[in-house]
């Protein structure tokens, strides 16, 4: 093994401080050009360990990098996942400083709220149906703590998957009484549309990407579970925010989601 | 360099863009052969569209197009264009269509509106639309251009009747008011793959919008909105190639889908 224990804490500690910071450092495979998708996972959860012994609660997971769109504009050809924790959440109508993270971006995305506990292993779209309580609309702000948002596999997937903040908004609503493959969604900033899209554009249905999410975690001996948050992942592109800036997810039958930015 | 715009020169640009149709060939952008304004460019279409009603087909409604900013910012328009659809442009649901007849085809996929009653304009609003519509259904346009390499400006689009190709309109329809016209998701695939995703939002901030201003500028040009016509309301995906052999799918949440499958000649 070429990524010591002793290089994972190390380097855990690094994106931790540039998380806290704000700061933008290289890609980590720059210094460790044989890190592979397994050592950026041994990074990221020794990263939830940092954080959970800060008193941080794990409220849920992502799933990144599930639509075509974002692979391509990552140059990245495989998804990924990420912890969630309650100092992300943030609560509706909240102005989210835009300083206190390195090059902030939007993406609107269909989270699910579990009822259930998800297998860790071998978990199926039928698993994902059975255990959802509802589904809300999101808007994930997403930050790459790497310079100039450029990163590969194993890099972003140590830097949690470029989890930054998360907005729930809208009308909670049960999974079975939408149509999940054609929720449209309409992302509006500043009064102006940025674009359109549809659920499918997530792995062609978004409980797809929440099973694939939950064989992930079970990869890193950890488990959906019930009362989790599951965000599936961005159905349009990232869009960078600014200062000032205000922006609205409207969804098919969701509602509609906002945040603001200072 | 420029000639002037004379009657003449307008019905040579219509027969000039007719011939290139009937014979599946593309000529030079027509905005550097006269100082030629969006009136022209349609009256050009207007000459265009006769010539094919003369060889035989009948109109059997309208398109709108250039409804989304992106392809407006890049017309430098700030308005759509419309063009007519005539009965040689129907490919039916699950059908196929050979592609070797069309010269340089691109598709999109669209809501299609049916009118249960004429639409007069000027004065429409959006809600005069939806009184007025049948149906809708999901469709996918083929859009084709009788210039070369797409090189087209608005004056160009509108003369070649709004890049009018064929079009598909599916058999699942349902009243407007039982579809979300801005928000329900438009999933395209090419053979069962999503390849790209959009919603009504993206036309006009709503496609009954669009055809409000299309009754709209009709009216003003005093050319007839009929019921029974098809509109093609406006693009919500993205351009996608068409390639021989690949199976084509619009699904409109809430709505159905239509398909084509694109053949090469004698290929199929």
């Amino acid at each position: 093994m070429t990524v010591s224990d002793a290089d994972v804490a190390r380097l855990a500690a690094h994106v931790h401080k540039a998380q806290l910071d704000a700061q933008a450092i290289p890609k980590l495979t720059n210094e460790h050009p044989d890190l592979s998708v397994e050592d950026g996972y041994r990074v990221q959860v020794a990263l939830q360990r940092r954080y959970l012994e800060a008193g941080h609660r794990l409220v849920g997971w992502k799933a990144g990098l599930t639509s075509q769109a974002k692979m391509r504009q990552m140059g990245v050809s495989e998804p990924s996942v990420g912890f969630l924790t309650d100092r992300m959440a943030v609560p509706e109508g909240t102005v989210v400083e835009t300083s206190t993270m390195v090059h902030p971006r939007v993406e609107c995305e269909v989270a699910f709220v579990l009822g259930a506990d998800l297998p860790a292993k071998g978990c199926t779209v039928e698993d994902v149906l059975a255990a959802t309580a509802y589904v809300v609309p999101a808007i994930e702000i997403i930050d790459s703590r790497y310079e100039a948002f450029k990163f590969d596999l194993p890099s972003v997937i140590a830097d949690n998957s470029s989890s930054a903040r998360f907005v729930v908004g809208g009308n909670p609503t049960r999974l079975e009484t939408v149509d999940r493959t054609t929720l449209g969604l309409a992302m509006v900033k500043n009064g102006e549309l940025l674009t359109t899209g549809a659920s499918a554009a997530v792995m062609g249905d978004p409980a797809a990407a929440v099973a694939l999410t939950a064989n992930l975690v079970g990869r890193l001996g950890q488990q959906l579970r019930r009362g989790m948050i599951i965000l599936s992942g961005g159905i349009t592109a990232a869009f960078p925010v600014a200062p000032g800036d205000h922006v609205s997810a409207r969804f098919q039958s969701l509602g509609v989601v906002d945040v603001r930015f200072a | 360099m420029s000639a002037p715009v004379t009657p003449e020169l307008l019905n040579a640009l219509s027969e000039e863009l007719f011939a290139a149709w009937q014979q599946q060939r593309t000529i030079a952008p027509l905005r550097n052969r006269a100082e030629l304004t969006l009136d022209h460019a349609y009256r050009i279409q207007q000459g265009f569209v006769e010539r094919r009603l003369a060889a035989g087909e009948t109109i059997v409604g309208k398109k709108i197009g250039v409804t989304s900013k992106a392809v407006q910012d890049l017309l430098e328009v700030r308005q759509p264009d419309f063009g007519q659809l005539t009965s040689g442009m129907v490919v039916p649901d699950g059908g196929t269509l050979d592609v070797s007849k069309m010269i340089q085809p691109k598709a999109e996929a669209e809501l299609a509106f049916v009118l249960g009653e004429d639409l007069v304009g000027p004065g429409i609003t959006a809600v005069d639309v939806i009184n007025a519509t049948a149906w809708v259904a999901p469709c996918i346009e083929l859009v084709d251009s009788r210039i070369q390499g797409w090189d087209i400006k608005i004056v160009d689009t509108v003369a070649d009747n709004a890049s009018c190709g064929m079009y598909v309109i599916g058999e699942a329809k349902a009243s407007p008011l039982d579809v979300d016209l801005n928000l329900a998701g438009t999933v395209v695939k090419v053979d069962g793959e999503v390849v790209t995703t959009g919603a009504g939002a993206a036309v006009q901030s709503g496609p009954a919008n669009a055809v409000a201003w299309l009754a709209n500028t009709l009216g003003e040009l005093g050319l007839p909105f009929r019921k029974g016509e098809v509109i093609l309301s406006g693009s919500q995906s993205i351009l996608l190639p068409v390639t021989a052999g690949q199976t084509l799918e619009c699904i409109i949440g809430g709505l159905g889908a239509c398909s084509v499958t694109f053949t090469n000649g004698s290929a199929q």
